[in-house]
């Protein structure tokens, strides 16, 4: 929030002047009809995406010569927003002239960039990229349709966010390599989730097979668990510093019941850990004296060199120890 | 010609109304609490708002009604207030209210809910109308209030305040009603209903955006939301807004003086409209005329998505409202037009019309003329009305993509 969002962005103002001009007039809307199509010897292809009562719905047409596959005409029909009709306009017009192998390649990025009036610009506002993606998703349809094949077929990888295109994969990567903690710094890496926003969580837009909360949550675990493994395996070659805290707390009892408490018991004394604090430099263990060390002179001078001494010799070079 | 048609939304200030207001900017304009002339001055002419707006609600001179800074405000400090004085500081702890609320009170009541009070959001029937004895079953011992609004922004459809008031002090139970579609909509007799406190905000009836009030019946104890100078009163705190205010008072004995006559007026130009754009295939208007503001139609058009048309009627100089998920910032649906239901049919399809009294029969002329050509051109890019059926296999069953 700042200055910008005192005053909320007007949605219309945000299309490009393409997207003004197809939805006011639209150059490949219409049909093609089968017995049209098989006159001129030629196959029809007719795919719907949405419904009128999921707010959006595309209905593709594609004549293409079965000689080649190659898509000689192609139209559309579209119940929804002036994004979505000009997002379709584009979508038939990149079909156009295209094998059904290369124009399953195109993707709801390439009818959105079609759309921009300058490389730089968006066409449309975040949560309108969305309209962009049922495109994608119908020319996948009609292929999967001409070739006897499942839509599904032609993904090659889990896309968790549609409107961005950013995979499963390529999250999972991100996360880990960026130590990234927050819905928004995946955003901000990646793009993921900052469109329709479907797929950040349930309850959205639609529903999604995957989103980023349980994307981030595993991978979190994930990482937690391969630096518990890391841990443990600092543990057994004895890299005090990398252990956990856990481990540290252990190793620091074994040295004093090993080589310290035996002395302190001695003179009907005895200590205890308190905690212990990872500085950048120093790694602090808080120690409490209990019986007759409570007190005695050399508790604060001899008897602290001597335990600090020999967990430094143990464990690590840095270790300081504090009486509280 | 370019026609304003969103008139729930907001309205044009009535030039009588900006002329009433004029004075009190540049020549008078004291702090009404100071003692001498310059906030003296401006006394007379609150006082004549004042009148003009209990004459105007028939308010009794027992009854408080407190300027606030619009209708959200008035919202805000029933719910807010309520809570301190009856759930905080009593042994209440429910709030009764309905789905088709204004985000005012939905929203205030939603973070009423996280603070612990318990809020039962009632239905509406196909008419979009909350039923009195839905309120009646929903009303327990731990009611601390109830709060229904008097009529419908989208749908103008009139609630039945007269008999869920009855059932309120039947119960013993302090009864709210957000009033703003219906003070200068609709006649609104505070002596003849029983209503403890009812909100509204001048812009809705030609006067200025930014000032509203709040009814309380018979002065009735509600803490403050605002506190400082202990200005109306002690009731609300903050400078009085005397040129808003006086507008105020000059905006509600112009849209109620002549009430029903007026009113008359716009319902036979809103009844011509529908009746015009009924005329096309495959729609239909939310709720009965007769029980309805006399200037709003809620309208579905099959096959035409609410932006689209709401863009079409844009290029045409016309401004309407649509509910549609897509128009909105999060891609929502609406959730007045899932209440009302319809298969989901409003909530992409529902076009919102309303009408004012400076509304002209040229002006309804031309928006007939425009609607019927922006629903044609739309219907025939519309994949509802294609002819050629899908490649088998190319159909889609209904909506499993969304979730509203």
């Amino acid at each position: 929030m700042a200055k910008s969002d005192m005053l909320g962005e007007s949605l219309w103002d945000a299309y490009s002047n393409k997207v003004t001009t197809l939805m006011n007039n639209p150059q490949h809307q219409g049909e093609i009809f089968e017995a049209d199509a098989e006159e001129r010897g030629n196959k029809l292809i007719v795919a719907d995406f949405g419904a009128e009562s999921c707010g959006d719905a595309v209905r593709l047409y594609w004549e293409i010569n079965p000689k080649d596959d190659r898509i000689i005409n192609s139209k559309f029909k579209s119940f929804g927003c002036g994004t979505a009709i000009a997002s379709s306009d584009v979508m038939t017009e990149l079909c156009i002239g295209k094998t059904v192998d290369e124009a399953v390649k195109i993707t709801n990025i390439d009818v959105e960039m079609a759309l921009r009036d300058d490389p730089e610009t968006p066409a449309v506002p975040p949560q309108k990229m969305h309209c962009s993606v049922m495109a994608y998703d119908v020319i996948k349809k009609a292929a999967g349709l001409y070739k006897g094949v499942d839509a599904e077929s032609f993904e090659e990888e889990i896309i968790v966010c549609e409107c961005a295109r950013v995979s499963l994969n390529t999250l999972r990567e991100v996360i880990k390599l960026n130590d990234l903690t927050t819905i928004e710094q995946i955003t901000d890496y990646t793009k993921a989730g900052g469109f329709c926003k479907s797929c950040i969580k349930p309850g959205g837009h639609e529903a999604r097979e995957w989103y980023l909360v349980d994307i981030l949550r595993d991978t979190r675990k994930e990482m937690d668990e391969e630096k518990m493994k890391a841990a443990a395996d600092a543990g057994s070659t004895g890299d005090f510093a990398s252990m956990t805290l856990v481990q540290q707390i252990k190793a620091v009892d074994a040295v004093i019941d090993e080589s310290v408490r035996q002395f302190l018991v001695m003179d009907g004394g005895d200590m205890e850990v308190i905690d212990i604090k990872a500085g950048d430099e120093n790694i602090d263990i808080y120690i409490r004296y209990l019986g007759a060390c409570n007190g005695c002179a050399s508790s604060s001078t001899g008897t602290l060199y001597a335990i600090e001494s020999t967990l430094k010799e143990k464990l690590s070079k840095n270790i300081r120890v504090l009486p509280i | 010609m370019q026609v304003y048609l969103d008139n729930n939304a907001t309205t044009m200030v009535d030039p009588l109304v900006v002329e009433a207001m004029q004075p009190f900017f540049s020549e008078l304009y004291g702090n009404p609490n100071s003692l001498h002339k310059f906030g003296t001055s401006a006394h007379p002419a609150l006082s004549t708002a004042i009148d003009q707006i209990y004459t105007a609600l028939n308010a009794s001179d027992n009854d408080d009604i407190v300027f606030t800074s619009c209708a959200t405000e008035s919202n805000n400090w029933v719910l807010q207030s309520v809570f301190t004085d009856l759930i905080v500081n009593g042994d209440k702890n429910h709030i009764v209210t309905s789905e088709v609320e204004h985000p005012s009170v939905l929203s205030t009541c939603k973070f009423l809910e996280e603070q612990g009070v318990k809020v039962t959001y009632l239905p509406v029937n196909d008419q979009g109308i909350v039923e009195a004895h839905t309120v009646r079953s929903f009303i327990t011992d731990k009611t601390a209030l109830v709060s229904i609004m008097w009529a419908s922004n989208e749908t103008g459809m009139i609630n039945p305040i007269k008999d869920i008031g009855e059932i309120c002090k039947e119960k013993g139970v302090l009864f709210h009603s957000d009033a703003v579609q219906a003070v200068g909509k609709i006649p609104v007799d505070l002596q003849d209903v029983s209503v403890d406190f009812v909100s509204m905000s001048a812009h809705k009836f030609h006067g200025p955006k930014g000032v509203g009030a709040l009814y309380i019946k018979d002065s009735k104890a509600l803490t403050p939301l605002f506190h400082g100078g202990e200005h109306m009163g002690g009731r609300r705190s903050g400078t009085l807004n005397v040129p808003f205010i006086v507008g105020m008072g000059k905006a509600i004995e112009l849209a109620t003086s002549n009430i029903k006559e007026t009113g008359g007026k716009i319902r036979a130009k809103r009844d011509r409209l529908e009746d015009a754009i009924l005329e096309l295939s495959d729609t239909f208007v939310v709720g009965d005329r007769q029980n309805r503001t006399p200037n709003t139609i809620l309208i579905s058009i099959k096959g035409v998505e609410g932006e689209g048309m709401l863009w079409d009627l844009n290029n045409g100089q016309i401004g309407a409202s649509t509910g549609s998920a897509c128009a909105s910032e999060d891609l929502e649906a609406n959730t007045v037009m899932l209440a009302i239901g319809a298969d989901n049919e409003l909530a992409h399809t529902g076009i919102r019309l309303s009408l004012s009294r400076f509304t002209t029969d040229a002006e309804v002329d031309y928006t007939i003329s425009h609607f019927k050509g922006a629903v044609a051109r739309l219907r025939a890019i519309s994949s509802s009305f294609a002819i050629q059926k899908p490649t088998v296999g190319g159909e889609v069953k209904e909506c499993e993509l969304h979730h509203h």
